[in-house]
């Protein structure tokens, strides 16, 4: 397990865990990054305010890697924009593609999403395009450059879980890049079985903010993460369609 | 001029680094969009804002 390296862009991750920071307080950010035993985080770029000295930046340690994310954005220029912003503040060049047309859902518009993606790729970002699970789409975000794709499990915020379980198994068989799970994941078994069938990653944000007990949830998401690795790389046991077949062996004597 | 979606307005122009230093910005935090082009932290000394400007200042905050 200990070259078990994650690997995007340019960058080697030893997590799986890529966590979210919205939704809960600046004081809980270090805890949660402790617990989760996340190198990646994910933030949001937004209008500076003159009164708000305290910038979520001093709250992440410097060897954790920052994800800015397109929040809000539209359309690709919009996510352009804002990707653009994100990188002139000297955190490095991940960007995080969410591009949502559709407010009550928030679900990904997929055609923007691969115009970003192949712009800001040109531009040298290392991009991570939040997704709906779509083959075709994933293929072409392939093409544009993209350093991963993230498909979703089901809309953000709903903790519902992996409602599109069958369609991220496609695109973990089919696609060469990391495939990292983002949205909708509201539980460690969830995660687990994600990374189970092959994920490369799992991102959470709100499963953990609305937990009972954020760092104990971030703890109980890692442990569930590894599980899930570890059983992909071992490999299933095999499943029986009938019958049983027994785990001891026979007592044959009893009936000598 | 309009500063986050905000009109305020300039007696006379100001320099960018003026302007964030006597609002209370954070210079090493945030970054500067004037007219939709970012400008660069090393010119915030030499660009002055004027009335017909848009400047957008933005930071990162928590966000999943």
């Amino acid at each position: 397990m200990k070259d078990d390296k994650l690997i995007i862009g340019n960058k080697e991750f030893n997590s799986r865990f890529i966590l979210g920071s919205g939704k809960y307080s600046l004081d809980l950010i270090e805890a949660a990054i402790k617990y989760a035993g996340a190198e990646m985080i994910t933030v949001a770029l937004r209008r500076a305010n003159t009164k708000e000295q305290h910038n979520i930046i001093d709250y992440i340690p410097k060897n954790i890697t920052l994800l800015p994310n397109t929040s809000g954005a539209r359309n690709a220029d919009e996510a352009i924009r804002i990707a653009r912003l994100a990188r002139a503040l000297g955190c490095g060049d991940f960007i995080k593609i969410e591009i949502m047309r559709d407010t009550k859902f928030l679900l990904p518009d997929n055609y923007e999403t691969i115009k970003a993606t192949d712009v800001l790729a040109n531009e040298g970002f290392i991009v991570m395009p939040y997704m709906y699970p779509d083959l075709n789409v994933a293929r072409d975000l392939v093409n544009a450059g993209a350093s991963s794709v993230m498909p979703l499990a089901s809309p953000i915020g709903s903790n519902r879980g992996l409602s599109t379980k069958d369609f991220i198994k496609i695109l973990i068989d089919e696609i060469d890049l990391p495939i990292i799970v983002d949205a909708g994941i509201g539980k460690p078994s969830e995660a687990c079985e994600a990374m189970e069938m092959g994920a490369s990653a799992i991102m959470a944000n709100t499963a953990l903010a609305t937990a009972g007990d954020l760092t104990l949830m971030a703890s109980a998401f890692n442990k569930a993460i590894l599980a899930g690795r570890e059983a992909y790389l071992s490999g299933l046991g095999r499943v029986l369609t009938r019958g049983a077949s027994p785990s001891d062996p026979l007592t044959g004597f009893l009936r000598d | 001029m309009i500063v986050n979606g905000e009109e305020i307005k300039l007696n006379k122009p100001i320099k960018v680094s003026e302007y964030l230093e006597k609002n209370g910005y954070r210079k090493d935090a945030i970054v500067v969009e004037i007219d939709m082009k970012i400008l660069p932290k090393e010119e915030y000394e030499n660009t002055f804002l004027e009335d017909e400007n848009k400047m957008e200042i933005v930071h990162f905050m928590g966000g999943g």
